[in-house]
């Protein structure tokens, strides 16, 4: 492995360190200068000094960054120079802004994926492929059970599902992401029915508190969600059994579920196409929709790069290296501490609180996730 | 097909019975009879037997798949259930199906039993060629015989009592015994006219609740008869035209497995049916549960263990006389009958009256007094009490009021979680299998696993500690460090030989998490040990032995 001899990335306690030019990707903690691939927490440490991000990224960025951050950023496909490296961002796909980071340096060519689908988004630039030599993918669905349905009947089936809630007299509560999957819901059911601003929907929509600043930030850059009203600012009385009720999958099952009345739960996450992930959450419905790449699609993607050399990141990394090797690939397992999409609210469930034991506290530490999901 | 995998959908989506009654009661309007038949057979767990092994579904799933067999074990263990997996795994189908479920069954199904391998796999890849991804989890599901849905039978009843205007005591009665899943049974279901009695069928069984308040708020001490509440077979001895049927509360029909029985029936007048419990007796005292075990698996039974292990029924209501439906006459008339007829039985057939007892009611003139007979239950082989409302009526299915079950506390022990598996179904991406240990000289040995008792919340968390704490891999079992402690809880304790730990525990279930305690505080084998009974039963002394009975 040429690229091995002089690694454009190693892997550091704070993240992924590109020494020649003094920057991380994605860093785990606060350090001088980070690249990042788009806003999901953790991809986005607090406290960096600089940031670099993509032009779409920039407006979702600063309202998840501490005031005052520096914020320098690039289009999609401009380069520029830092210690003789050669950085460009190329759009993932994932969620609005997110990015393909590209390295260069000396006829090197390092890409890390962060996070990406292929399916088509209309809230995002679709991902396009990256030539390299080192390819740095995640894997979050990476197994051959992970393959999605078209999103536009995913869409047709949220409809559908909301109308029939409306026939039995019951809102629909849609579980989602507040970032990137709130707004492709929002964009795609609008569209779906045939009107971007939403005019054709069979209801109305309103979102939990903590959707709100996000979509602030797609419009500002530009771009069109249906209108939506925040349900803390709904009238008493409010009839909610016409309505779509968007909110984070940490909603589930809250006291704040419960001025909702009689209501049906469903989530949109790539977990659902598991059934056993639905009926744990209790979930009344499951809607197979993820901003990941599914095993198809991450089979494809890492064969466009045509890379001698594929890493793996958060996932089912073990499997797809395995496979990958097995299909005359250079593959290797990369050590990280993203999270990709988390199947549940786990930041709800405190910890176990066993009996404090100092061995014990060391040898979970440096393995574990870092605690932060968005 | 697809209208049942429909209705599928509906019941796996809601976790409300209205909703399920109701999407049951919409399928019984529309489907065809024969469907209908075949959904209410797999409905209330009356599924085909298993049709092709699991490994040759895996083997064959993952050859049409195009992937090796550690991606399909990779791809099963995130998923946690074989035929969900192969469903999800299978390329798209080639074209559909508009066949119904039961042509899909009696056609394609049931065939494959005659057939030799090879023809299996073709009938079986083809149909996985036509099916949808949900008619493709249902089919396989039907072929592994592990069909189920989370529907009771008392929502099928009901349902279907719904849709026919009918009582659901008549349906609930017509869905026991045998039947085949007919055009003409399903039709038979829904028939007003209640003068329809086949002569193998069993009533519903009466169920009782556990109790949840103190016996004493019950009422009056003389308004409840008291029972021993036995640990043995729940069975109904049906004596019709001559013929004798055992069925369990699990409706099998358990006839041949228990001669002694059947020879002792013959002398018992036609149109009877004894609701009691077979148990396991020796030198007149009642064995534990783990005896009968031995005669549970088993068609066909050897003199070597009709000798060694022979078994009684213990009577305790009489459902049917002449040829009457007793049931809604109350306890203390059918008690009264039952008496004399076991009586007379006695007089005449004192053999016989050996192998078809009364089971004895409990007499006590206080609850004080009663609850002193309680705590001497294990002494008896009884897990507790049964008390039963002398003047109601023997109900369908689980009533409240009528019947309560006191059992004693049951047997706890402290126990250190070693190791831990992926659940399935429900918990398949989650560690909820756990193996227990305790101490003996120094190290941990396994003496139980566990599964349930643990709310949704704290198998998380355990889950997390699980992955936090994983020491070596063993297949799909991780060692944990052993830091854990949890309170166990067991129905009953004996001696095996087959256990490295020398014991063998009945029903485990955790209690709770001791998050108080450390690991060298879990209890050790010493400690279990001596809850075992003692070694051999002890030469039965009758009279003092023998609980306090009416007669």
């Amino acid at each position: 492995m040429t690229a091995a001899s002089e690694p454009l990335l190693t892997r550091t306690d704070h993240g992924l360190y590109c020494a020649q030019g003094d920057f991380f990707v994605d860093p785990w903690r606060a350090v001088d200068q980070a690249v990042i691939t788009h806003a999901h927490a953790d991809h986005l440490a607090w406290g960096c000094r600089r940031y670099l991000a993509s032009r779409e990224c920039l407006p979702i960025a600063r309202r998840r960054l501490q005031p005052g951050a520096e914020v320098g950023h690039l289009e999609y496909g401009q380069t520029i120079d830092i210690g003789g490296v050669k950085i460009s961002l190329h759009p993932a796909g994932h969620i609005r802004g997110s990015a393909q980071v590209r390295l260069e340096r000396s006829g090197q060519v390092w890409v890390v994926s962060g996070d990406y689908k292929i399916e088509p988004d209309p809230t995002c630039t679709p991902f396009e492929p990256v030539r390299c030599h080192v390819f740095i993918s995640e894997c979050t669905f990476g197994l051959p059970i992970y393959r999605w349905p078209e999103p536009i009947q995913v869409f047709q089936e949220i409809l559908a599902w909301w109308q029939s809630n409306q026939q039995a007299g019951r809102a629909s509560l849609l579980l989602g992401y507040s970032l990137g999957k709130a707004q492709r819901l929002l964009a795609g059911l609008a569209a779906t029915s045939g009107s971007a601003e939403g005019a054709n929907l069979p209801g109305p929509i309103y979102i939990h508190g903590a959707i709100e600043p996000l979509n602030d930030a797609y419009r500002e850059g530009g771009f069109v969600l249906p209108h939506t009203r925040r349900v803390a600012e709904a009238e008493k009385g409010t009839d909610w059994s016409r309505a779509l009720i968007l909110a984070p999958p940490s909603a589930h099952g809250t006291p704040w579920t419960r001025r909702l009345g009689a209501h049906s739960t469903a989530q949109a996450s790539g977990w659902m196409r598991i059934r056993g992930t639905r009926r744990r959450r209790a979930i009344d419905r499951g809607f197979v929709l993820s901003d990941h790449v599914d095993w198809p699609g991450l089979l494809s993607a890492i064969d466009a790069t045509a890379a001698e050399t594929v890493l793996l990141t958060h996932g089912y990394t073990a499997a797809v290296v395995r496979w990958l090797q097995e299909q005359g690939r250079d593959a290797h397992a990369l050590a990280t501490r993203y999270q990709g999409e988390h199947d549940d609210a786990e930041e709800l469930i405190p910890a176990l609180d066993v009996q404090p034991k100092p061995d014990n506290q060391l040898h979970g530490d440096s393995a574990s996730p870092a605690g932060k999901v968005t | 097909m697809k209208t049942f995998t429909t209705l599928y959908a509906q019941l796996d989506g809601t976790t409300k019975t209205s909703d399920k009654v109701r999407a049951l009661v919409e399928y019984f309007a529309t489907a065809d009879p024969a469907d209908a038949a075949w959904a209410i057979a797999l409905l209330i767990g009356r599924k085909p037997r298993q049709a092709v092994a699991s490994p040759r579904l895996r083997e064959w799933a993952a050859a049409e798949s195009g992937i090796s067999d550690w991606l399909f074990q990779e791809s099963y263990d995130a998923v946690g259930d074989v035929a969900e997996t192969i469903a999800l795994l299978l390329p798209r189908p080639e074209r559909s199906s508009d066949l119904t479920l039961s042509r899909w069954i009696e056609e394609r199904l049931l065939p494959l039993a005659k057939l030799d391998d090879d023809q299996k796999r073709l009938a079986v890849v083809d149909a996985w060629r036509q099916l949808d991804h949900e008619q493709r989890f249902l089919w396989n599901k039907l072929l592994s015989g592990g069909f189920r849905v989370g529907v009771s039978r008392q929502l099928v009843i009901r349902a279907l009592a719904a849709h026919g205007n009918i009582e659901p005591a008549a349906v609930a009665h017509r869905l026991m015994g045998d039947w085949t899943p007919t055009p003409a049974f399903f039709q038979s279901l829904l028939v007003r006219d209640e003068t329809d009695t086949s002569s193998s069928r069993p009533y519903p069984f009466f169920l009782a609740h556990a109790i949840d308040q103190p016996p004493a708020a019950l009422g009056p001490r003389d308004a409840w008869q008291a029972e021993w509440k036995w640990d043995g077979i729940r069975c109904q001895l049906i004596r019709r035209q001559g013929q004798t049927y055992l069925w369990t509360r699990g409706e099998e029909l358990v006839t041949e497995r228990y001669p002694e029985l059947v020879s002792a029936a013959e002398c018992l007048p036609d149109g009877l049916v004894l609701d009691g419990e077979i148990l396991p007796i020796k030198n007149g005292q009642v064995g534990p549960f783990s005896q009968l075990q031995r005669r549970i698996g088993r068609k066909s039974v050897p003199k070597s263990i009709l000798s060694e292990i022979p078994v009684v029924l213990f009577a305790y209501d009489l459902l049917e006389a002449s040829g009457q439906d007793m049931r809604l006459d109350p306890l203390a008339l059918r008690r009264g009958k039952l008496e004399r007829l076991v009586k007379e039985l006695g007089a005449r057939h004192p053999a016989v009256a050996e192998r078809i007892r009364l089971s004895p009611v409990v007499e006590a003139e206080t609850w004080e007094q009663l609850q002193a007979a309680w705590r001497g239950s294990r002494a008896q082989q009884a897990e507790g009490l049964m008390l039963k409302d002398r003047g109601k009526a023997y109900g369908v299915g689980r009533e409240r009021g009528a019947w309560w079950k006191w059992k004693v506390a049951p047997l706890t022990i402290d126990a250190v979680l070693t190791a831990a598996r992926r659940g399935s179904g429900k918990r398949a991406s989650l560690y909820t299998d756990y193996t227990f240990g305790v101490w003996h000289n120094g190290a941990l040995v396994t003496i139980a696993q566990a599964y349930s008792g643990l709310t949704d919340q704290e198998i998380r968390q355990v889950d997390a500690f699980i992955r936090r704490n994983m020491v070596e891999k063993f297949g799909p079992v991780r060692t944990v460090k052993p830091e854990l402690v949890f309170e166990l809880a067991f129905e009953g304790l004996n001696r095996s030989s087959r256990h490295r730990s020398g014991v063998a525990v009945r029903f485990p279930r955790i209690v709770r998490i001791r998050t108080d305690k450390q690991a060298h505080d879990a209890d050790s084998l010493e400690t279990l040990k001596a809850l075992l009974p003692p070694i051999e039963a002890h030469t039965p002394d009758r009279a003092s032995k023998k609980p306090a009975t009416s007669d």
